[in-house]
C-alpha cells in the first residue's frame, strides 16, 4: 500500500513543478491551503493516500493587493485574516461576510476563499459572493498563469476546470465603484457551524437617484454548482430596488434553482428560501450601496 | 430525615476537587492511556441494515504489515450469542448500519484502519425494518424471526417484543363525562446522548487470564459483569478502572468495545487501545428511541380532567429494550386520574440498539401529554398553570405506576412559575410561550462508599460511582456537613472495581441520593469510631461523649475536664486507639425522591424560513435539597439545551435502504453556544423524606419538559400546532405553507 | 513510510517530533509528545474539543497536520497556566463551575484565551459566536459564558 507525502514549495514554479511530476508519475495529488476541507475528507471520506502539496508557503497566494481598479486576493489566506483587514471589508462587505461565514472562529483560522472554491461543493459560501462581485480566479500551471471567471471555475459537484498540474493562485475582483456595494446571505438550520441549505450573494450599483444600474446575482446550494441568475440581476436594475424588485428577483432566484432534497433540505424548501434570501441580501446591497 | 437544620457545607458552590485537573488538561480520560507495546484496534461495521453474512475472509487484512490480529463473531465464545454480544460483534446477520462486523488490532491506528478495508466480507443484503409504523404493518420483514411479543410462543413473530399496560378506573366512562376531548398523535426522532467523548478503553490480559480494562465509562462494574459475560470470563478475573468520562447521559452504561480489546490483547499478548469515531459513535453506540405517542385527554369545563390514554411505540433498534416502562411511568405522572389507560409498545427495528439517554422514555411520552395538555387549556380558555395546578399530583396521590406519592415538589414548581419574573414578563413580540411540565422518578440501587481518615485527620472518600457531572464535590459536601470538618479537608475519589466497594453504574439521578447517603452512613461510621476513641482516651462511656462541629466533646451534663477532641487529634493518636480510622457503609437505597420540574420557552419564528429562534428559556425544578447549588443548575440547564436541541434539530437522518446519513456533528445538529439564551434557573427545595439531607435526584428531570414546552411556544406563536418534532426549518415551512393554503 | 522531523515550538518550549504527514497536529500532541490534554471529540473540526493556539491564532488541531507546525509556535492548554499559578479564565471556569464532565472544557479555555486576547470586552453575543466552534453537551452553555465574561472583566481590572 502506497503512503502519503507532503510537499510544501515556496514558489509558484516549485509548486508547478511539484505538481507536474507528480501527475506525470501518475500518483494522486492534492493541494492543501487551510486543510479544513482537505483533512475531513481524507480521515473519513477518502482515505487513499495522496501527495499534498502545500501552497501557503507562496507569495503570491497570501498576498492581498488593493488596487485602484482591482482587488487580488491570495487563494490561501485565512479568513481571520481577510476578516481583520478592514479596507477589504469596506470594499467588499459581503464577500468578507461569506468568507466569514464558513465554519467556526477555530476554521476561520485556517480556512480560505480559495480553498473554499476549489473544494468546489455546491454549498460553498464564498463562491456566490465571488460571482455576485465578478471575481476571476488566477491559475498558475506549467504553460504560465490563466484567468477564468468563477461561474466557469466550477465544473459540477466537487470538480472545477483545472487540471492535476495547476493550482489557484489567487481571485481577481473589480474594485467596486461609487454606490457599489454586496450582500451574502445563506440559510443554516442553526446559527453557526453547518452547511448553507441555501445562499445567495447580490452586488448591485445604484446611481445618485438609487436606481439600479448594474446587479449580479448568485445563488449557491440550490443546484450542481452555484449560478449566476441573470434573470434576478434584470429585475433589480432599473429599479429602485424596492420590495417588488426585490420579490421578483426573489422569484427568478426561486425559479432558477434545481435544488435535492437531503438530509440539509427539501427541494421546496431551498426554492423557497433562496428567493427569501436574495431578497433579503438583495435590501441589504442597497442599504450598503446607498450608504 | 433531619430537620431543617442550620447547614455550613451543603448548599454552598465551593469548587470541585477535580477542578484543577480538567482545566488544565492534567485530568485523564478513555483515550488517553497509551500503554508499552500497544496495539490499536479498529472495528468494521456493516454498510447494511439488514444482511446475512455469507462469510468474512480476514486474511488480506491478516496480511498487510502491522496487522497482529483480525478476528469477527465467530472468534467470540459461543455463550456469549446474546443480545449484548451479538451486539458488539455480528454472528450470522448484522442487523442495523454499522453493526460491528470483524476487528483488527495493529501497531498503528493508520494501519488499523487501512486493514478494515482488507476485509472480505459477502453480504445478501435483506429487506430493513425502519419505522414503527412499517413494523406494525402487516408483511412487515421480522428484525428477529424468533422475537414473540413478551416471550409469548403461542402467537406468531413479531417486530413487538414487547407490550405493557397500566390503567385506573374506568376510561370509557371519564371520556363520556368530558366537556372537551383532545386527541393527537405526536412523533418524536431518534436522539443521540452527544457526549462530546467517543468511547474509548484500553484492555490487557495477563497470561493468567486476569485483565484489566482502563476506559469511560458510567459504571465499572457493569462493565467487568458484562465484558465477563460476553467473554465467557469470571467477573473477579477482570478489573476496570474507570477513566474521567467525557459525558455518558446513559449512553455510556452498557459496553462496546471493551470485549473485542480485551479478546485481542489475550489473543495477541499485548495491550490493545481502541477508541471509537464520531461517525463510529453515531452510528454504533445506542441513541434513544424514535417514538409515536398517542394521547387523548377529556376534562369538564370546569378543568377537571376525567380521562387520558396514552398509546406509546418506542423503537428499540434491533434488539429489544426501549425504555417503554419509564415512559409509561412518565406519561401521566403529574396529574391525580381517577380514569387512563396508558400502553408501551417495545418495538424492534434495523436500527442501533437503543441505550440509556437522560430520563430514558420520559421524554417523548412526556412530549405528546404534556402537547395535549396545552391544548386542553387552550380548548377551555384556562392558564395551563391553573389547568395543571387543579388536576396536579400531591403528596398523597397514588402514581399511576403503584406508589403513593410522599411530599412532592409539583405544586411549589407550579406556584413558583406563577411567580417568577420571567413568566409575568410579556413574551416576544410576534412570538410564543409554551409551558410544559416534567417528571423523572428517580432511582436508588446498591452503592458503597469508604471514608478514610489520614494521620493529620485529612478525609478521602473512596466511592465506585463515576463522576460525570461534579459528584464528587456533592460526596465532599456532604461529608463535610456531617463529619463536621472543613470541605477543603476532603477529597473524594471514584474506585476501580478492586478498590472500592460495588455500586451501581452512575444514572437515573441515583448518585447523589443513594451514594451519598452511602457516603454520609460512612461519615456516621466514623463518627461513631470517633467518638469511642474519645471515651477511651477520656476514660468515659461512649455514650458520655457526643461530636459536635468536628470534635468529639462530653455530653452536657458529663463532668470531664478534658479539651475538645479534634478529628486530627484522634487521627493522630489513632495508633494508640485501635489503628486506623475506617468508616464504611454498602446500602440498597430506597426512597428516592421524584422530582417535577415546569419548564418554558419562549420563541420567535421566521416565517419565511420557518427558522425558530430561543429567546428565553426557564426552568423551575425541586432538588429536594441542593447540595451544590451551581451544579444543580447545570443539571437544569444542561438537560434544558440538550431538550431543545432535540425539539428543534436534532434527529437520525436515515435514507431508504436504513443508512445514517448525518453520523457527525455537522448534520446531527446539537445547539452551539450561539443558538442558546441564557438558561434561567429555579431550584424549589421540597426535602425528600428519605434522604438525611433531603436530596432528590436531579439530572434526568432537566431534559423532560423542553420538547413539549418548545411545541407548545411554537404553537403558541404559530396559531396552530405541529405534532411531530424536530421543529425544523424546513419540517416548519411546510407547515406554515400547509396552513396558508388550507 | 517516511515519518517527517517536524521542528516547533509547543508552550513556549523547542519541540521536535517525527511523524507521518498525513497525521494530524492533534495526534502529533497527543500521540508523539503526549499532550493529551488536546482532546479529540469529531476530528473533523465540528466539536472544537482539540482547540490550540498556532502563532496565536485559534485552530482546530484535528485540521492541521503535523508537519504544518514546522517553526510554528503551537499554544496547548496544558500552556496556558501562568508561571504563578491558574490563568484567569481557568480560574473563573472553576468558580462559575463552566464545567462537568470537563472534556470539552480544554478548548473551551483556549478558545476563549484567544477571545480575550483579541476582544477586551467582549458582548455575549460577541462571546457566544466565537464559541460556537466548541461544543458543549453537559453545561447548556450559560455557565461558560458567564465565566468568560467575568474572565473578561476581571483581565480588564
Amino acid at each position: 500500500m502506497s503512503s502519503y507525502s507532503y510537499a510544501a514549495p515556496t514558489s509558484v514554479d516549485e509548486a508547478v513543478e511539484v505538481l507536474a511530476t507528480n501527475a506525470a508519475s501518475g500518483q494522486r495529488t492534492q493541494c492543501l491551503a487551510g486543510g479544513t476541507d482537505v483533512l475531513v475528507q481524507m480521515s473519513s471520506v477518502d482515505r487513499e493516500p495522496r501527495l499534498l502539496v502545500d501552497v501557503k508557503h507562496i507569495e503570491e497566494t497570501n498576498a492581498i493587493d488593493i488596487g485602484n481598479n482591482e482587488i487580488y486576493i491570495g487563494a490561501a489566506i485565512p479568513s481571520a485574516i481577510l476578516n481583520e483587514n478592514e479596507e477589504l471589508k469596506a470594499l467588499l462587505p459581503g464577500l468578507i461576510e461569506s468568507a466569514d461565514l464558513i465554519g467556526s472562529t477555530q476554521i476561520q483560522g485556517r480556512a480560505s476563499i480559495g480553498g473554499n472554491l476549489c473544494n468546489s461543493s455546491p454549498a460553498g459560501d464564498t463562491i456566490p459572493a465571488l460571482i455576485a462581485v465578478g471575481a476571476q480566479c488566477v491559475i498558475a500551471g506549467p504553460d504560465g498563469t490563466r484567468e477564468v471567471a468563477t461561474e466557469d471555475f466550477i465544473t459540477g459537484v466537487g470538480t472545477n476546470c483545472m487540471s492535476d498540474s495547476e493550482f489557484l493562485l489567487g481571485l481577481k475582483i473589480p474594485r467596486p465603484g461609487a454606490r457599489t456595494s454586496d450582500a451574502y446571505l445563506r440559510f443554516i438550520p442553526r446559527t453557526e457551524m453547518d452547511i448553507a441549505v441555501a445562499g445567495a450573494g447580490v452586488a448591485l450599483t445604484l446611481d445618485e437617484n438609487g436606481v439600479c444600474t448594474a446587479a449580479r446575482v448568485s445563488i449557491g446550494a440550490v443546484a450542481p454548482t452555484a449560478l449566476l441568475v441573470q434573470e434576478a440581476a434584470d429585475a433589480l436594475i432599473g429599479t429602485n430596488v424596492d420590495d417588488v424588485a426585490l420579490q421578483a428577483a426573489a422569484d427568478a432566484c426561486s425559479a432558477a434553482a434545481s435544488p435535492i432534497s437531503d438530509k440539509r433540505g427539501t427541494v421546496v424548501y431551498r426554492r423557497k428560501v433562496v428567493g427569501v434570501l436574495c431578497k433579503r441580501a438583495g435590501a441589504i446591497a442597497r442599504d450598503r450601496a446607498s450608504a | 430525615m433531619a430537620e431543617a437544620v442550620d447547614l455550613k457545607a451543603i448548599g454552598t458552590r465551593p469548587i470541585r476537587p477535580d477542578g484543577i485537573e480538567k482545566v488544565t488538561g492534567r485530568a485523564n480520560f478513555g483515550a488517553d492511556l497509551n500503554l508499552p507495546g500497544m496495539l490499536h484496534g479498529k472495528i468494521l461495521r456493516s454498510p447494511h441494515a439488514h444482511a446475512r453474512i455469507k462469510s468474512i475472509d480476514v486474511s488480506r487484512a491478516l496480511a498487510l504489515d502491522g496487522v497482529i490480529s483480525a478476528v469477527s463473531g465467530k472468534d467470540f465464545p459461543e455463550k456469549s450469542g446474546n443480545d449484548l454480544g451479538v451486539n458488539i460483534i455480528a454472528r450470522d446477520k448484522v442487523l442495523y448500519d454499522g453493526h460491528a462486523v470483524a476487528a483488527v488490532a495493529a501497531t498503528s491506528a493508520f494501519v488499523a484502519e487501512q486493514a478494515l478495508a482488507l476485509i472480505d466480507v459477502e453480504y445478501e443484503v435483506l429487506e430493513p425494518v425502519l419505522s414503527i409504523d412499517q413494523a406494525l404493518s402487516d408483511n412487515a420483514p421480522l428484525v428477529n424471526e424468533n422475537n414473540h411479543t413478551n416471550g409469548d410462543t403461542s402467537k406468531p413473530a413479531s417486530n413487538v417484543a414487547a407490550y405493557q399496560i397500566m390503567s385506573r378506573g374506568d376510561v370509557e366512562k371519564g371520556f363520556a363525562e368530558a366537556d372537551v376531548i383532545i386527541e393527537g398523535e405526536y412523533r418524536v426522532p431518534t436522539a443521540h446522548q452527544g457526549y462530546i467523548e467517543p468511547h474509548a478503553c484500553t484492555a490487557a490480559m495477563n497470561e493468567d487470564g486476569r485483565g484489566t480494562i482502563w476506559c469511560s465509562t458510567q459504571g465499572q462494574f457493569d462493565v467487568r459483569s458484562n465484558t465477563a459475560a460476553v467473554l465467557d470470563k469470571a467477573v473477579s478475573s477482570i478489573r476496570v478502572i474507570p477513566s474521567e468520562i467525557g459525558g455518558g447521559f446513559g449512553g455510556k452504561t452498557t459496553i462496546y468495545l471493551e470485549p473485542v480489546a480485551l479478546h485481542m490483547s489475550e489473543l495477541t499478548g499485548r495491550p490493545v487501545k481502541m477508541v471509537m469515531s464520531r461517525e463510529e459513535v453515531f452510528r454504533a453506540t445506542g441513541p434513544t428511541s424514535a417514538t409515536l405517542c398517542r394521547a387523548k385527554v377529556g376534562a369538564k369545563k370546569d378543568g377537571t380532567i376525567t380521562a387520558a390514554t396514552a398509546w406509546l411505540a418506542y423503537e428499540a433498534g434491533a434488539f429489544p429494550g426501549a425504555p417503554i416502562g419509564p415512559g409509561c411511568m412518565s406519561v401521566l405522572a403529574p396529574y391525580d386520574l381517577d380514569n387512563f389507560k396508558i400502553e408501551g409498545n417495545d418495538v424492534l427495528v434495523n436500527k442501533p440498539k437503543v441505550c440509556a439517554y437522560r430520563a430514558p422514555g420520559a421524554p417523548q411520552s412526556m412530549h405528546a401529554m404534556e402537547c395535549a395538555i396545552d391544548e386542553l387549556a387552550r380548548e377551555l380558555d384556562m392558564d395551563p398553570i391553573d389547568l395543571r395546578m387543579k388536576n396536579c399530583s400531591d403528596e398523597g396521590t397514588v402514581a399511576p405506576y403503584g406508589p403513593t406519592f410522599p411530599p412532592i415538589g409539583l405544586k411549589a414548581c407550579l406556584e413558583a412559575t406563577k411567580a417568577h419574573p420571567n413568566y409575568q414578563k410579556a413574551k416576544p413580540e410576534n412570538g410564543g410561550r409554551g409551558i410544559a411540565v416534567g417528571f423523572w422518578f428517580n432511582i436508588g440501587m446498591q452503592s458503597s462508599a469508604e471514608v478514610r481518615i489520614a494521620e493529620n485527620g485529612g478525609v478521602t472518600i473512596m466511592e465506585g460511582s463515576p463522576d460525570i457531572g461534579g459528584s464528587r464535590a456533592s460526596m465532599c459536601l456532604m461529608a463535610s456537613e456531617t463529619l463536621g470538618i472543613p470541605y477543603e479537608q476532603i477529597n473524594a475519589h471514584v474506585g476501580d472495581t478492586e478498590g472500592t466497594g460495588y455500586c451501581n453504574t452512575t444514572g437515573g439521578s441515583r448518585t447523589t441520593f443513594a451514594t451519598g447517603m452511602a457516603v454520609i452512613q460512612a461519615c456516621e461510621d466514623i463518627i461513631a469510631q470517633c467518638k469511642q476513641r474519645a471515651a477511651l482516651t477520656w476514660d468515659l462511656d461512649v455514650d458520655q461523649v457526643d461530636w459536635e462541629d468536628g470534635q468529639a466533646v462530653p455530653k452536657p451534663g458529663v463532668n470531664a475536664d478534658v479539651s475538645p477532641l479534634s478529628l486530627a487529634d484522634i487521627a493522630r493518636s489513632a495508633g494508640r486507639t485501635g489503628g486506623p480510622l475506617l468508616g464504611r457503609a454498602s446500602l440498597n437505597a430506597q426512597g428516592a425522591g421524584a422530582s417535577f420540574s415546569v419548564n418554558w420557552t419562549d420563541v420567535k419564528v421566521d416565517k419565511e424560513t420557518g427558522r425558530i429562534d430561543v429567546k428565553a428559556f426557564t426552568a423551575i425544578q425541586d432538588a429536594g435539597k441542593a447540595i451544590h447549588p451551581a451544579y444543580v443548575e447545570g443539571q437544569m440547564q444542561g438537560g434544558a439545551v440538550q431538550g431543545l436541541g432535540w425539539a428543534l434539530n436534532e434527529e437520525y437522518i436515515y435514507n431508504d435502504d436504513g443508512i445514517m446519513e448525518n453520523a457527525g456533528f455537522l448534520d446531527y445538529r446539537i445547539p452551539v453556544a450561539s443558538d442558546m439564551p441564557m438558561i434561567d434557573t429555579q431550584i424549589v427545595e421540597v426535602p425528600n423524606p428519605s434522604h438525611p439531607y433531603g436530596v432528590r435526584g436531579v439530572g434526568e428531570t432537566p431534559i423532560v419538559a423542553p420538547l413539549a414546552a418548545t411545541s407548545n411556544a411554537v404553537r403558541d406563536a404559530l396559531g396552530f400546532r405541529i405534532y411531530d418534532l424536530p421543529l425544523s426549518p424546513p419540517r416548519v415551512l411546510e407547515a406554515i405553507d400547509e396552513q396558508e393554503n388550507a | 513510510m517516511a515519518k517527517v522531523h517536524v521542528t516547533t515550538s509547543v508552550n513556549n518550549q523547542p519541540q521536535e517530533f517525527l511523524c507521518e504527514p498525513q497525521e494530524s497536529l492533534l495526534n502529533c500532541l497527543r500521540d508523539e509528545i503526549n499532550l493529551t490534554g488536546t482532546k479529540e471529540g469529531c476530528a473533523t473540526g465540528d466539536c472544537g474539543a482539540c482547540s490550540v493556539l498556532v502563532d496565536g491564532r485559534l485552530v482546530c488541531s484535528c485540521l492541521m497536520l503535523g508537519v504544518e507546525a514546522e517553526g510554528k509556535e503551537v499554544t496547548t492548554i496544558e500552556g496556558i497556566a501562568e508561571p504563578d499559578g491558574l490563568h484567569v479564565i481557568q480560574q473563573k471556569f472553576l468558580e462559575h463551575a463552566a464545567l462537568q464532565c470537563g472534556i470539552c472544557t480544554p478548548g473551551f479555555i483556549v478558545a476563549a484565551k484567544a477571545l480575550l486576547d483579541k476582544h477586551k470586552d467582549p458582548d455575549e453575543e460577541t462571546i457566544r459566536y466565537w464559541l460556537a466552534g466548541n461544543l458543549c453537551r453537559c453545561t447548556g452553555y450559560d455557565k461558560i459564558i458567564r465565566a468568560v465574561q467575568d474572565a473578561a472583566k476581571e483581565l480588564a481590572a
